[in-house]
């Protein structure tokens, strides 16, 4: 697939080029003027180009109705734009309709979009203002998402949202995305989301002009020139840490103990492992509670530990993301579990640390950032 | 004096005869609750009358007043021409509305209706106007962008959000229609006005008081539909947040 | 079809009537012509600024206390919802058959009608003016009083302007039917066909409509004049 938007009035974008490839998030990010929207919205036509040519696995996109080709490119933009008089359920099924689907259809794929962005299925019959912001930007996504279209236009989705609520949305985005596979196109002006988000970073500037293509790894290692690692920030070592997923790296592993296991080979293994503390998990190796000394005292283990488990770590989650944890806690280590909140290792400062200083950091870095999100 | 007297003087004598209502009617008191009770009858007819003219000018102001607004809305620039124009429509008082027309229609109820519709097209212009505008752009943008026709968004999007405004709209105008309908009567249209002129006679209270009220809670009625409608079209606005 | 013909015949009339007058339908006597068009022209002016002034008068304190405290918000949303619904005839029709005609009572049956929408627009420009300059005067020290006539009014004029001129269209319109309260208007030669004929009823009619377009003229230049330039800015 190729796309290339050469000038809009007195270039609002300026012979941009470049390809992406299906099924990867690129984002365009620039600072604000940059043209990034403009380019974003001449995809959909909603904006027409003045030359030039975009295509879509192979077809231009300049033949054909412009509303017949929106119908087949989920369009997310930050302000949300959900239909006030229309129920959720209703909002979502709003291409589908256009596109003539039965009723039945409509209404089991609303349904199916609602379960996808973890609603429950109640808030389809609800309007859009009894929604919070975080979740009619679900809803957003989902009305997107309802025609199953190849392609996604994203501008800004998740601006408008409060910090936590940002990063959280963020991350369900991309579990949602190695699911499905759309090729996005995502506009940003954060490089942080940017880096987060994006398989391929497309830097613009004053003019619609194309500073680097590249991803995230080589942005932040190979700045193109001055106004790319201007932009990008003096503190780019740091912003390599939300490249890497907490799963990613070497965890250390916790002696494990189950309530009722007798205490004695608990003691032996605490005393070898990295972690100066055993962790009480349930049988599913779910972590309860870190296990001290005087818990370990007894004959077994109790049932419950002398301190919660708390913070725990999403395996998902950016490695920067699992130090603010940790530093937020004051802990120098926490518990990483996977999506069903199974025990998948421990995150410490020092695995953070270790990993900054090393020199192959850099190198695991470009072959994690090569590899699709998985 | 002389000239008032002409329009008053000839009270018709056989009108007050030939109704009961006894002394109270002779003496031509406040009101004459004996008399409404005889001759409620006689305010059907006139009633009638009124809900006709009020409902075909309203209606009419509507449909005219609604293809202004959504051509207005398509090209702006024409939106202040046709304020101004519409404005100048409602400010001629009806009653001279009526008889500038008098070269043209005469007299009689289209005349009436013409006048008022007339009178009413700025009010429901406007709210129309105001309504689309209002629209947030983001969801037009949405609209739009997903892949609705300018169509689509006007219809499944633009008019559905303005709809209160709208409605805000038709009962201003229809409870304003309502009470200038009673001049109707000048114009040979009929309606309540003419149970408050009687003949010539405008002295005569419990008719004026009869009528009046008639008018008065005809405003209400069509104002409580009107805002009943609004509340079964617009099942978003309830729902609590 | 000679309606055309017709119609401009009739016009011609009309021009007749105003400017030389004609013979009255009653035989005799001439009517119209300019001094006695001027006259009730006159009349009909007074007593619409006349109704007007007391309306102003009245609503516009009123409104303006409500508003800045806040108070009786649904008197004064109501008020205008119901002084729509007032048919102009029948108050004007009891007014002179209850209370009795003359200049007095129908300045009081006008000045009814022009209450409702002042009132209502007074309160509702008062409340939407922005919240943080009110508190910006009351921090700088402004009196209560001052808050009212320095910042609210001045930033509330377009929408109380408004609302005067919705009271005078209503005023002056109905002032034609002045006639039947014993005030003779250009109402008259509406009112009065059986003296005037149609040549007088549509010169009156004609009249009418021009003194109404002129005064809502002279008052969106009024609101035009009292509108601070920082608004008149801000809205173009």
């Amino acid at each position: 697939m190729s796309k290339r938007y050469p000038g809009a009035e007195a270039f609002a974008v300026e012979e941009l080029d470049f390809e992406v490839p299906a099924g990867e998030i690129c984002v365009l990010v620039g600072p604000s003027g940059c043209g990034k929207t403009t380019a974003l919205r001449m995809v959909n036509r909603t904006v027409e180009m003045t030359s030039g040519d975009i295509s879509i696995g192979g077809n231009s996109i300049r033949e054909g109705d412009p509303a017949q080709l929106r119908r087949e490119i989920g369009y997310v933009i930050q302000q949300i734009g959900l239909f006030p008089h229309r129920t959720i359920a209703e909002n979502i099924g709003t291409v589908p309709t256009l596109l003539n689907w039965e009723k039945d259809r409509v209404r089991a794929r609303s349904a199916e979009l609602l379960e996808l962005i973890g609603l429950d299925p109640e808030y389809g019959d609800r309007y859009p203002s009894q929604l919070s912001g975080g979740q009619q930007q679900r809803v957003g996504v989902a009305r997107a998402l309802a025609a199953d279209p190849p392609v996604m236009l994203m501008d800004e989705p998740f601006g408008a949202i409060d910090p936590i609520n940002r990063s959280r949305l963020q991350n369900e985005f991309l579990r949602l995305q190695a699911e499905l596979r759309k090729t996005v196109l995502f506009v940003t002006h954060d490089v942080d989301e940017a880096i987060k988000m994006g398989d391929r970073v497309a830097v613009l500037k004053k003019g619609g002009r194309l500073a680097q293509f590249a991803s995230p790894t080589g942005l932040l290692m190979e700045p193109a020139d001055d106004f790319v690692e201007d932009f990008v920030g003096a503190d780019r070592a740091l912003k390599r840490l939300a490249l890497m997923r907490v799963r990613d790296v070497d965890l250390w592993t916790a002696p494990l103990a189950q309530a009722g296991d007798p205490c004695e080979p608990v003691r032996t293994a605490v005393a070898a492992a990295e972690v100066p503390h055993a962790l009480l998990v349930d049988n599913e190796s779910r972590p309860l509670g870190w296990l001290s000394r005087r818990d370990l005292a007894g004959e077994s283990v109790p049932e419950n530990a002398d301190s919660t488990a708390d913070p725990l770590i999403d395996a998902d989650s950016v490695l920067r993301d699992g130090l603010a944890t940790l530093l937020q806690s004051g802990s120098l280590y926490a518990p990483v579990v996977d999506p069903r909140g199974r025990l998948t290792g421990v995150l410490s400062v020092e695995i953070v640390s270790d990993f900054l200083s090393s020199r192959e950091a850099s190198e695991s870095e470009l072959s994690a950032a090569e590899r699709p999100h998985d | 004096m002389t000239e008032f007297l002409a329009v008053t003087a000839a009270v018709d004598e056989s009108f007050f005869t030939d109704r009961s209502g006894g002394g109270c009617i002779q003496e031509n008191r406040l009101f004459c609750p004996d008399w409404v009770t005889d001759n409620y009858d006689r305010y059907l007819d006139p009633t009638l009358e009124h809900l006709i003219l009020v409902g075909s000018a309203v209606a009419a102001g509507f449909l005219i007043a609604f293809a202004l607004a959504v051509f207005a809305h398509r090209h702006r620039w024409l939106q202040t021409p046709f304020l101004a124009g519409t404005g100048i429509l409602y400010t001629i008082p009806s009653i001279s509305f009526f008889f500038l027309l008098l070269p043209l229609t005469g007299r009689g109820a289209m005349t009436a209706i013409i006048a008022l519709t007339a009178f009413n097209l700025q009010i429901i212009f406007r709210n129309i106007t105001t309504g689309l505008r209002n629209v947030p752009p983001d969801v037009t943008e949405a609209a739009r962008g997903i892949g609705l026709t300018r169509s689509q968004v006007l219809r499944q999007v633009e008019l559905p959000l303005a709809l209160p405004e709208i409605i805000a709209g038709l009962r201003i105008a229809t409870v304003s229609t309502v009470a200038l309908a009673t001049l109707a009567v000048f114009a040979n249209g009929g309606g309540l006005g003419a149970e408050i002129v009687t003949g010539s006679n405008i002295t005569f209270k419990t008719g004026i008081i009869v009528a009046g009220s008639i008018a008065v809670l005809m405003a209400i009625l069509f104002d409580a539909v009107l805002l009943l409608a609004r509340k079964a079209l617009t099942p978003w606005q309830r729902a609590a947040p | 079809m000679n309606l055309p013909a017709a119609s401009f015949g009739l016009f011609g009339e009309a021009f007749e009537f105003v400017f030389s007058g004609r013979e009255a339908e009653t035989g005799g006597v001439t009517v119209g012509g300019t001094s006695q068009v001027l006259d009730l022209a006159a009349r009909q002016l007074e007593v619409t600024l006349l109704a007007l002034a007391v309306a102003v008068l009245l609503a516009l304190p009123a409104g303006l206390l409500l508003g800045h405290y806040g108070r009786g918000e649904f008197l004064a949303v109501s008020a205008g919802n119901a002084g729509r619904a007032i048919p102009e005839l029948a108050l004007i029709a009891l007014m002179a058959a209850a209370v009795g005609v003359g200049m007095f009572n129908l300045v009081v049956a006008l000045a009814i009608l022009g209450i409702p929408p002042i009132l209502t627009n007074t309160f509702v420009g008062i409340r939407q003016v922005d919240r943080s300059s009110v508190e910006a005067a009351r921090g700088m020290g402004m009196t209560e009083r001052k808050i009212i006539t320095r910042v609210e009014l001045p930033l509330a004029v377009p929408t109380i302007m408004g609302g005067v001129r919705t009271a005078a269209i209503n005023i002056i319109a109905t002032a034609t039917i002045a006639p039947l309260a014993g005030i003779l208007t250009l109402g008259d030669f509406i009112i009065a066909r059986n003296v005037y004929g149609d040549a007088g009823v549509l010169a009156g009619a004609v009249l009418v409509a021009l003194m109404a377009l002129a005064l809502e003229a002279a008052l969106a230049g009024a609101q035009w004049a009292m509108t601070s330039r920082g608004m008149k800015l801000k809205r173009s």
